[in-house]
C-alpha cells in the first residue's frame, strides 16, 4: 500500500529532526557507541521506515527520541529537535508532556504494553484524562469513539475486558487507539506486527496507513521487514551496526539500490521469482562487528563485495549523494563506480534433488485434547528428498503434528506411517532406534534449542553417542568436526558455550545435531524465524544443501510464505487443525486457490516493487479451538462464504489433479477462476 | 584446548570433558569439606593421621577466596560476606596448629578479658569453668561448619532429588511428594527439630536427619518450580526426542541449569542451619559437650552472665555465631545481586 509522499514544502519545519546524533551504552566493559552520526528529517504527514537487523541501532534511535534509554545509555552527541525546538535539555515535567501527547510510541508485545490489572477502558482515559485534562465521562466516551476508528468490534465487551481477555491483535490495535487518542505529531512504531500472525499484520498494517493519513500523523516505522516497510512507508532508511548506509524515498531505494548491504539483503530475501535450484538465496558472507570491534573503515567494508583497501578501509565514511539522485543518501565510498545492475555473486544452479518413494503418510490423523481438536483428519505425504512445507498460524496444530510425529504425543485416530511403520500410537520410549534416529526434529528458538550448561561438542557428541551407537572416543570426536565442517562452523566452537554463540551459530549446531545420525526424516519447526533476514539465508540454503546430499525428508513448518515458496515443493496449508489445501508448491501458489491460501499469499510483505500484488483483509479473529464451527473453520472470516452452508457442512474436497486438492465449498469453476494474488512479471528483476 | 586429536594423551578426554573452572572449584570444596569432617566426624577413628588431615584444606581455603574474591568483585555485599565466611573456615581448618591454649583445659575460671591469671594472659577472658574463650570460641566454629554443612547437603540431594521427579515426571510422582512436602511444611521447624531428637537420641548424626527433613520440603519446592519452567525448553524436547532415559534427562539436562538460584538458595540455608543448630545445642538437644561449640558456650554462660560483668561470656559466641549467619546472607544476597545484573 503506497501512500502519496508528500512533497515539503521550501520552508517547511520537519516534524522530528535528528542531527549528528550519537548514542553509547555504558557497561562494565567500557563506552558501547550503539549510535553514530545518525541524520534523519521526518516532515508533517510523511512515514518514514527504519530498517535494519538486530544490533544496527533502530531501536535505540526510538527509544531515545523518547527520550527513554535506559540507566546506561545515553546520547553523546547531536541533537534531536522536534518541530525546531532541541528536546535533548528538557526534563522533569515537560519531557513527561512531550512524551504521549507530542510523541507516542508502540512496542513490540502488546501484552506487556498493557497494564493487565486495569480495564481497557480505565488505560484508554488515562490518556485524555492526563493529557487533555477532560473529564472521566469524556474520557471514556473519546476512548469509545477511538476504539472503533482502530476497527474493533464489540467494542462494548473490550471496554471492559482485561488486556489478557483479549487476542493479540486487538490488544495492539487497543495500543494503537491509546497512541492516537493523545493525538500525537509524531508516532513511533517499533517493530509493532512481528510478534503477530500474517493475516492479523496485515490487517493492523492496513490500519496504520489508513490512520496517519487520516490523522496528518508522521510516522517513524522500525523494523528488519523490508517488505513491509516497503508497503507501508515514503521513505527509508537502512542501518548498519549503528550507522545508516542509506535512505531515500522508498520507491528509488527499492528501485535502484545504492549500498551493497541493502544490495545484500535484497538478495537474500525470497522473493517470488526466486528459485531454490537454480537461482538460489545469496546470504551476506561474513558476521556484523562487536559493537566494540567497529573495524577502522566502512563499518561493512569486511563482508562487501566491492571493498577496496585504499578507498573503503583507511577512515570513516560520510554519507554523500549517488551521482544523479539528489534525493538519496549513501555511505559508499564508491558509490558512482560500483555497477548495481549487475546480478550479485551467486553459488550457480544446483541439480534439484530426485525426489523418491513415500517417506511419511499421514492418514486420517487426529489428534484431540478433550473437547479441543488440534489436529482433524488430517491426510498427506512425503517422499525422499522432498521438501514439504506445513503451513498455517498459530493455532492451526502443526505444532501439535510435530509431536506426534516425533512421540511426544500419541494420536487419538487415524495413521502415520514413516518407512512403514505405524508411530501414530507409539510413544518415543517404545520406538526401536531405527526409527528414533530416523525422525530428527530442528527447533524453532535458537536461544532455547541448547543446554546452557554444557558445551556445544559435548551436545552433539553426546547424540551421536546415543544415535549413531559408536562408543569409541576418537570416533565420536571425528564425527563432531566433520558435524561441525558440514554447518560451516570452525572446529573450535567445540569448546565454547551456547551462550558465547549468536543466534545463528546456535541454530547452526541445532541442525548438526539434528543430522548427526544421519536421518531419513527431519521436522524443521520454524527454524528461521527467529533469526535475522541475512542470517536466515544462510540457515536456509543450509538445510537444503544438507538435505540436497543427504536425500533427507524434510518437513518444514513454518508460518512464512515467502521462505515456503522458496523452498517448498510441496505444500499442506493447515486452519484450525484442518487441512485446507495441498499441492506442489506451483500448484498452490497459482490459482485456484483455497480462499485462506489466497489471503495468506496477499498478506506477506514483498520487498520486489516490480511484482503487483492483489489485496485480500480478512476480518475477525481465529475462532477458539475448544469451539469450531462445525462446517469449514475458515467460515467465520471467509470473504466468500456462502452462508449456512460452510457454516454446518463440512466441506468437500476437490481434486485438481494427483495432488493438488482443495476443501471447499465453492464450486470448481469459481475457484478455477480466480485471479492471481502475486503478478510476477515474465522477467523477474533482482531488486 | 587442544585441535589435534592425541590418541594417548588426555587432553583428547578433557577436550570433550566439562569446563575446568568448575571443577577445580569442585575439587577445591572437596579438599576442604573432606578433611575437615574427617577431623569432626570421625576424629577417634582416624588416630594420629588428625594431626596432618587438616593441612591440605588451609591452602585451599586461602585459594578459594582469592577465586571468591575475583569473581565477585562487583558486589562489595557477596565479597563482605565471603570474608566473613571464608574467615571462619579458614579458623576451622587451621585450629589445631594455631598458637592457642587447649580448649578444654580448666585453668583459671571467672577471667575478664585481658586479665592474667595463673601466668597466661586470657586475651578474651575465661569462662565459668576455667577454659580459655579464645581458644573455645575459635574450636567452636568447627563443628558448626561441619554438621551444617553436611547437614545442608544432605537435605539439597534428597530436596533436588524429589523436586526433579515431581517436577519432571509430574503426574502421581508430583501428587504424593508434594503432599508429604506440605505435611512437613506446615511443621514449626524448631518443634519437628525437637520430636526428631527426642525420638532418634541426641548427636551430630541425627542433626543431620533432622535438618533434612526441615530444609527438603522448601529446596523440593524451588527445584520443582525451576523444573517446571526448564520442562518445556526445546532442548529438552531434543532429549526427549532422542529417547534420553528420564533419569538421564533430570541429572543431566535440568539439574546442571537449576544452580544459579540453588546457590543462592544455599547460602542462605547454611545460615538458617546455623541457626538450627546452635539453638538445638543451646536447648541441649545437639551436639554434646566438652567439644567448644558455640550454642553450649552460649547455654552454659546463660546463668552466669546474669551478672554484668560476665556478660562477655555470652556477648563473644554470640558475635561469632551471628558473623558467620551474617557473612552467608551477604554472601546469598551479593550472589543475587549478580546473578540479576547479568
Amino acid at each position: 500500500m503506497q501512500f502519496a509522499a508528500q512533497t515539503p514544502r521550501d520552508d517547511a519545519v520537519p516534524v522530528l529532526e535528528c542531527r549528528n546524533l550519537s548514542i553509547s551504552y555504558f557497561t562494565r566493559g567500557g563506552e558501547v557507541p550503539a549510535v553514530i552520526d545518525f541524520n534523519l528529517k521526518l516532515m508533517p504527514g510523511q512515514s518514514h521506515g527504519l530498517v535494519g537487523e538486530s544490533g544496527c541501532g533502530k531501536s535505540t534511535v526510538a527509544l531515545a527520541i523518547m527520550r527513554y534509554l535506559g540507566k546506561n545509555g545515553r546520547i553523546v552527541g547531536g541533537e534531536i529537535l522536534l518541530e525546531g525546538r532541541n528536546i535533548l535539555t528538557m526534563q522533569g515535567a515537560e519531557l513527561r508532556r512531550l512524551r504521549g501527547s507530542q510523541i507516542a510510541m508502540i512496542y513490540q508485545e502488546p501484552m506487556a504494553s498493557l497494564n493487565p490489572s486495569m480495564t481497557i477502558a480505565e488505560q484508554l482515559a488515562e490518556v485524555p484524562i492526563y493529557q487533555g485534562g477532560v473529564g472521566r465521562q469524556e474520557a471514556l466516551q473519546q476512548a469509545r469513539a477511538m476504539l472503533e476508528r482502530v476497527r474493533l468490534t464489540d467494542c462494548d465487551r473490550l471496554m471492559n475486558a482485561y488486556p489478557h481477555q483479549i487476542s493479540g491483535g486487538q490488544q495492539q490495535r487497543v495500543v494503537i487507539a491509546m497512541a492516537l487518542l493523545a493525538n500525537p505529531k509524531v508516532l513511533l512504531l517499533d517493530e509493532p506486527t512481528t510478534a503477530l500472525d500474517v493475516t492479523i499484520e496485515s490487517g493492523i498494517v492496513d490500519l496504520i496507513g489508513d490512520l496517519s493519513r487520516q490523522f496528518g500523523m508522521s510516522m517513524i516505522y522500525v523494523s528488519h521487514n523490508l517488505g513491509l516497510v516497503r508497503e507501508t512507508c515514503d521513505f527509508i532508511t537502512v542501518m548498519y551496526s549503528g550507522e545508516a548506509v542509506e535512505s531515500g524515498p522508498v520507491a528509488d531505494v527499492f528501485g535502484a539500490v545504492r549500498h551493497p548491504y541493502t544490495r545484500g539483503l535484497f538478495a537474500s530475501i525470497p522473493v517470488p521469482g526466486a528459485d531454490k535450484n537454480t537461482r538460489p538465496l545469496v546470504a551476506i558472507p561474513g558476521q556484523l562487528p562487536a559493537p566494540g570491534d567497529r573495524p577502522r573503515g566502512c563499518n561493512f567494508g569486511p563482508r562487501c563485495e566491492f571493498f577496496v583497501a585504499e578507498r573503503c578501509g583507511m577512515q570513516a565514511v560520510p554519507m554523500v549523494r549517488p551521482q544523479g539522485r539528489a534525493d538519496r543518501l549513501s555511505r559508499c565510498a564508491r558509490v558512482d563506480e560500483i555497477d548495481w545492475n549487475a546480478a550479485p555473486r551467486t553459488t550457480g544452479n544446483r541439480p534439484a534433488p530426485v525426489i523418491g518413494d513415500v517417506a511419511v503418510k499421514v492418514d486420517a490423523l487426529s489428534k484431540s485434547y478433550g473437547r479441543v481438536k488440534a489436529n482433524d483428519a488430517l491426510t498427506f505425504d512425503a517422499n525422499v528428498a522432498e521438501t514439504v512445507a506445513i503451513v498455517g498460524e498459530s493455532g492451526c496444530g502443526k505444532s501439535t503434528f510435530a509431536r506426534i510425529l516425533m512421540g511426544l504425543e500419541e494420536a487419538t485416530a487415524g495413521s502415520l506411517q514413516v518407512n512403514g511403520l505405524d508411530v501414530a500410537k507409539l510413544p518415543v520410549q517404545k520406538r526401536n532406534r531405527k526409527t528414533v534416529v530416523n525422525l530428527q526434529m530442528v527447533f524453532q528458538n535458537p536461544f532455547d534449542t541448547l543446554n546452557p550448561s554444557h558445551t556445544v561438542g559435548s551436545q552433539i557428541a553426546r547424540v551421536i553417542r546415543k544415535l549413531g551407537g559408536t562408543k569409541d572416543r576418537k570416533a565420536i570426536e571425528q564425527r563432531v568436526r566433520e558435524l561441525l565442517d558440514l554447518v560451516k562452523l570452525p572446529h573450535d566452537f567445540m569448546h565454547r558455550r551456547p551462550r558465547q554463540l549468536s543466534g545463528g551459530q546456535k541454530q547452526r549446531v541445532g541442525i548438526a545435531r539434528a543430522f548427526a545420525g544421519n536421518p531419513a526424516v527431519v521436522v524443521a519447526d520454524e527454524p528461521v524465524s527467529a533469526l535475522d533476514v541475512s542470517v536466515q539465508a544462510a540457515i536456509t540454503e543450509l538445510l537444503l544443501d544438507i538435505q540436497r546430499d543427504e536425500k533427507t525428508t524434510l518437513l518444514f513448518i513454518s508460518h512464512d510464505l515467502s521462505v515456503v515458496r522458496y523452498l517448498a515443493d510441496r505444500v499442506v496449508v493447515m486452519y484450525l487443525g484442518q487441512v485446507m489445501e495441498q499441492g506442489s508448491a506451483d500448484a498452490v501458489f497459482s490459482p485456484p486457490y483455497h480462499p485462506y491460501t489466497e489471503a495468506l499469499l496477499s498478506a506477506i510483505p514483498i520487498a520486489d516493487s516490480s511484482i503487483s500484488k492483489r489485496k485480500v483483509v480478512l476480518s475477525g479473529e481465529m475462532p477458539s479451538p475448544s469451539s469450531p464451527p462445525a462446517g469449514c473453520p475458515f467460515s467465520t472470516r471467509c470473504p466468500y462464504v456462502l452462508g449456512e452452508l460452510c457454516r454446518e457442512k463440512r466441506p468437500p474436497v476437490h481434486e485438481f489433479s494427483a495432488t493438488h486438492n482443495i476443501a471447499c465449498h465453492l464450486p470448481r469453476e469459481q475457484l478455477l477462476a480466480m485471479q492471481p494474488v502475486i503478478a510476477v512479471p515474465s522477467e523477474a528483476s533482482d531488486a | 584446548m587442544t585441535t589435534a586429536l592425541d590418541p594417548t594423551s588426555a587432553s583428547s578426554v578433557r577436550s570433550l570433558a566439562p569446563s575446568s573452572t568448575g571443577s577445580r572449584i569442585i575439587l577445591l570444596l572437596l579438599l576442604i569439606y573432606v578433611p575437615l569432617a574427617a577431623y569432626v566426624m570421625f576424629g577417634p577413628q582416624i588416630g594420629a593421621l588428625k594431626h596432618y588431615v587438616l593441612i591440605p584444606a588451609i591452602p585451599a581455603v586461602l585459594l578459594l577466596y582469592g577465586m571468591a574474591v575475583r569473581a565477585w568483585r562487583d558486589s562489595t555485599i557477596a565479597v563482605i560476606g565471603a570474608t566473613l565466611v571464608f574467615f571462619w573456615l579458614l579458623i576451622a581448618v587451621s585450629a589445631p596448629y594455631l598458637p592457642i591454649l587447649d580448649p578444654n583445659k580448666p585453668i583459671a575460671p571467672y577471667a575478664l578479658p585481658g586479665a592474667v591469671k595463673n601466668g597466661v594472659t586470657f586475651l578474651l577472658g575465661s569462662d565459668l569453668r576455667g577454659r580459655d574463650m579464645l581458644s573455645r570460641t575459635l574450636w567452636g566454629c568447627q563443628r558448626v561448619l561441619v554438621w551444617g554443612i553436611t547437614a545442608t547437603s544432605i537435605a539439597y540431594v534428597v530436596g533436588a532429588t524429589f523436586g526433579l521427579v515431581a517436577g519432571y515426571l509430574g503426574g502421581w510422582w508430583d501428587e504424593i511428594l508434594s503432599f508429604i512436602c506440605n505435611v512437613l511444611l506446615s511443621f514449626p521447624v524448631m518443634v519437628l527439630f525437637i520430636l526428631i531428637l527426642n525420638y532418634l537420641g541426641q548427636s551430630g548424626f541425627n542433626i543431620v536427619v533432622a535438618v533434612t527433613i526441615s530444609s527438603a520440603p522448601a529446596i523440593m519446592r524451588i527445584v520443582r518450580g525451576l523444573t517446571l519452567d526448564m520442562r518445556t525448553r526445546d532442548y529438552i524436547f531434543a532429549a526427549q526426542t532422542r529417547g534420553e532415559h528420564p533419569l538421564w534427562i533430570m541429572m543431566v539436562e535440568l539439574l546442571p541449569n537449576a544452580r544459579g538460584p540453588l546457590i543462592v538458595d544455599a547460602c542462605l540455608r547454611l545460615g538458617y542451619t546455623t541457626v538450627a543448630i546452635t539453638t538445638l545445642t543451646f536447648l541441649g538437644l545437639g551436639l554434646q559437650p566438652p567439644d567448644p561449640d558455640w550454642g553450649l558456650m552460649i547455654k552454659e554462660a546463660a546463668t552466669a552472665a546474669l551478672v554484668w560483668k560476665f556478660t562477655y561470656m555470652l556477648v563473644i559466641p554470640s558475635i561469632a555465631v551471628s558473623s558467620l549467619i551474617l557473612g552467608f546472607n551477604l554472601m546469598a544476597d551479593g550472589l543475587r545481586e549478580l546473578s540479576l545484573k547479568d
